[in-house]
């Protein structure tokens, strides 16, 4: 399940950053890339553990599947804040930068 | 437990590379101003995808390792350490799944810049004048 979210989040991202380019002022490309290399590492696991359980990988526990979600929109949550910071350093529009020359 | 290990040293790697390739680009830049006129994405630009896909995941990897008690704060960080029983699993999830998801997000990195030089050399033909 958290693959799922974070492979749903990477693809609505990825929506997203191709609608606006070639702008990315947003910086939208980066946080695709964030879901995007959670997501593949997600599938390393997912195929890890279907080697290992067969079958039973697709019919988790309610409880377990619960706990899945939960943590896959903790991750989304994550990598938006990881996006932000990025968003804020690089500061693409000035506007932070603005701010500090405005106040010299 | 140790599988995002892997990713990270790799992240660590390719950023070093990409530092290193971004200062020659710049070297060869300054030397052609003037002359170079196409505009294909430079080498570092796709090395920096790379980075924000294994930065990015590992992040995300390392927080769900907290989540399930995997890593904690303090030494070793990784619970699975402070058991020697547990060591040889450590190394055996970095060698199948830590390898694994290297290798994922390698190939699917290199998927993209093949694509992304084939549209180069495709625009390149239909308009030799951009370069």
């Amino acid at each position: 399940m958290t693959l799922l979210t974070t492979l749903f989040a990477a693809i609505i991202c990825t929506i997203i950053w191709y609608k606006n380019a070639p702008s990315d002022k947003m910086k939208v490309g980066v946080l695709s890339l964030i879901y995007w290399g959670a997501a593949l590492m997600w599938l390393a696991d997912a195929i890890i553990e279907y080697i290992s359980v067969k079958a039973d990988y697709f019919t988790p526990a309610p409880a377990e599947l619960l706990n899945d979600l939960y943590l896959g929109l903790y991750v989304v949550a994550l990598g938006l804040v990881i996006w932000l910071i990025y968003l804020l350093i690089k500061d693409p529009k000035g506007f932070i930068k603005g701010l500090f020359h405005k106040e010299e | 437990m140790a599988c995002v290990v892997v990713p990270v040293t790799q992240a660590v790697v390719t950023t070093l590379i990409r530092k290193a390739v971004k200062s020659k680009e710049e070297k060869a830049k300054a030397q052609k101003i003037g002359i170079e006129t196409n505009n294909k994405i430079p080498f570092s630009k796709k090395l920096g995808w790379l980075n924000n896909m294994l930065w990015g995941g590992s992040a995300l990897l390392i927080f769900e390792h907290i989540w399930h008690g995997e890593i904690i704060p303090w030494y070793p960080f990784l619970t699975g350490a402070s058991n020697p029983a547990e060591v040889s699993t450590i190394f055996t999830e970095m060698a199948t799944a830590g390898v694994l998801m290297s290798a994922i997000v390698t190939a699917v990195w290199g998927a993209i810049v093949l694509a992304t030089n084939a549209m180069e050399k495709k625009e390149l033909k239909a308009d030799p004048a951009a370069n």
